[in-house]
């Protein structure tokens, strides 16, 4: 369970570039939600996860994981809770290492890394059979260098990689948008799939409106820095995305011009 | 003007360039443990660490002042080995806690070791000759110092070999090749770099106590221009492995490369030298060869994807109508 109270983050304070990207984030998902975010560029999604990922202090406020206050340990120490999908697939892999060393780095997420063997026998099998799940012949190849592999295969290792050990949240930052559409809906169904098993608590930042709507149980909409709606339940299954927009036009109005384009793609 | 060269070509003597190989093969090897220390910062954890040229002269120092104090030959070596660890975590000191960028924290660390070396040895120059103390190695017997620097390589190979394929080996080589994805699976990547640093600069400190006992002196300045030849070693091994292997080189053998790498470089050296270089230039000649194995990979991928070709078979499709009517 992941509860985020109040949260300020300002970038750049004090100079012409200052910008004021989380301006008192609430949020409080249960335990097995699959929460969407949406909003237009600049909205603070990303900066969101981040905050949570711990990639730097916040300003004010507290990220609470399972009753404990995580808000004051730095990212590595964090990641023991986390799993962590990123908008690039580069980001998430090491290039020029094997598929099966970067899935026992993540089998060791949160653990001491000590002098045992980096890859054990036992682990070969159990990767082998994931792997095979994920029907991209990718278990045959479990000694080829991730930089070898496409950006849709290189994202589904990280889905799996995040996974591995089950995170009590999952981040997954618009992991996406820089696929082509049929690996984009490919890898959007692996990570339905793998949230649904394993009852997992997701936040899934994406910019499209009809993926946000059609993945997950609640959606959350952000717009400068602040969340402005919060759908679930019955309500999050009548969405459209014309509902969507009129909710969006309700909130906040003004901009609704500028970002409408944003975030029907 | 033919006097000339016919002179110089006459005053070559081909026996003696027989003869010094043994001597440059030696030198290699020993170097060639300083190219795996070089290997860990430079290929494993990608941060070009500048100390070593400090503490390759603090190996030798140590190495000098322990051996003429009455300590065994193998603590001394093993001392001199800590003391480049030392040198190596205050290295990754300067880096990731008070956050100077890479290169300036091995050139920080680089040019404290040379007053540091100094105070060590109470002077710049510190012979230790094997007629008057139980050396490890030295050139007296050249044979003998190939093998026992071999040993110790084949040593050193199967550390590293099973050291970076631990757990922890594995994260310093995530580090290296990817820090934001490490952070996000619990990596402490400082720590991975300060240990990788450490076991570097001892590598490094080890290769230097060994030349110092080779050479039979400690010098303050036998460590210039070390990391030149490091990379030399490390380049040089790596563009030789893979034109022989292609792909498939393994770890191991991407290791015993860097060796040979070094032993190549001074066996070049050796050529240049006998072919009356003038010594002054030697260290010209060095970065000369280091930007050409650098260089190499660079260009062999640049003439495969160049625009040249591209403007040739584009030039193809691109006839004017005119000139399809005649």
């Amino acid at each position: 369970m992941l509860e985020i109270i109040d949260i300020y983050k300002t970038f750049n304070k004090g100079t012409v570039n200052e910008k004021h990207a989380l301006n008192g984030v609430n949020l409080k998902l249960n335990e097995g939600d699959f929460c969407t975010v949406i909003g237009g560029n600049g909205a603070g999604k990303s900066t969101m996860l981040n905050a949570v990922a711990g990639v730097w202090p916040v300003d004010s406020g507290a990220i609470v994981i399972d009753g404990e206050n995580i808000s004051a340990l730095p990212e590595h120490k964090r990641a023991p809770y986390l799993g962590r999908v990123f908008q690039d697939p580069m980001t998430g892999t090491v290039a020029d290492m094997e598929i099966i060393e970067n899935l026992a780095i993540a089998a060791r997420r949160g653990n001491s890394r000590g002098l045992s063997w980096g890859v054990k026998k036992r682990e070969r099998e159990e990767y082998r059979e994931m792997l095979a799940r994920f029907d991209l012949g990718l278990e045959d190849r479990m000694t080829t260098k991730v930089g070898l592999l496409s950006g849709g295969q290189r994202q589904a290792i990280t889905l799996l990689m995040a996974t591995l050990k089950k995170p009590k949240v999952l981040l997954l930052d618009e992991h996406t948008a820089a696929l082509d559409p049929k690996t984009a809906a490919k890898v959007l169904e692996l990570s339905d799939e793998i949230i649904e098993e394993n009852n997992l608590t997701a936040l899934m930042v994406t910019h499209n409106m009809k993926d946000a709507i059609a993945h997950g149980n609640r959606l959350i909409m952000m717009s400068d820095g602040k969340i402005i709606l919060d759908i679930s339940g019955e309500e999050k299954k009548a969405l459209t995305v014309d509902i969507l927009l009129k909710k969006f036009e309700e909130s906040s109005g003004s901009k609704l011009e500028n970002d409408r384009m944003l975030l029907t793609d | 003007m033919m006097n000339v060269i016919l002179s110089y070509f006459s005053s070559l003597n081909p026996p003696a360039l027989v003869s010094q190989l043994p001597g440059n093969i030696a030198q290699g090897v020993i170097w060639g443990l300083m190219g795996l220390g070089v290997f860990i910062t430079y290929k494993l954890l990608d941060f070009p660490d500048l100390s070593v040229d400090g503490s390759f002269a603090t190996g030798g120092a140590v190495t000098a002042v322990l051996i003429i104090a009455g300590v065994p030959v193998w603590i001394a070596v093993l001392i001199a080995m800590i003391a480049g660890i030392l040198a190596g975590l205050i290295t990754g000191f300067l880096h990731t806690v008070l956050g100077i960028p890479g290169i300036l924290a091995g050139i920080l660390t680089q040019i404290a070791l040379y007053s540091v070396n100094l105070n060590i040895m109470g002077k710049a120059n510190l012979p230790v000759s094997y007629r008057n103390y139980n050396l490890l190695l030295s050139a007296s017997n050249i044979n003998l110092a190939i093998i026992i620097g071999l040993a110790l390589v084949a040593i050193v190979i199967a550390f590293m070999y099973w050291y970076f394929g631990t757990e922890q080996g594995s994260a310093i080589r995530s580090t290296g090749s990817n820090p934001a994805m490490s952070k996000a699976q619990g990596i402490n990547i400082s720590a991975m770099k300060v240990i990788a640093l450490a076991l570097s600069n001892g590598l490094v400190a080890l290769s230097g106590s060994l030349f110092a006992q080779y050479q039979g002196f400690a010098d303050i300045n036998m460590g210039r221009g070390a990391i030149v030849i490091g990379l030399a070693a490390v380049v040089i091994g790596t563009v030789i492995g893979e034109g022989i292997f292609r792909k498939g080189m393994s770890f191991t053998l991407r290791l015993a490369f860097v060796v040979v790498g070094a032993v190549l470089y001074y066996i070049a050296m050796g050529l240049v030298l006998w072919l009356k270089m003038p010594t002054d230039d030697t260290k010209l000649f060095t970065a000369a060869v280091v930007a050409v194995f650098l260089a190499v990979p660079y260009l062999k991928d640049k003439s495969k994807n160049s625009f040249k070709k591209v403007a040739k078979r584009s030039a193809k499709l691109c006839i004017p109508d005119d000139k399809e009517v005649e």
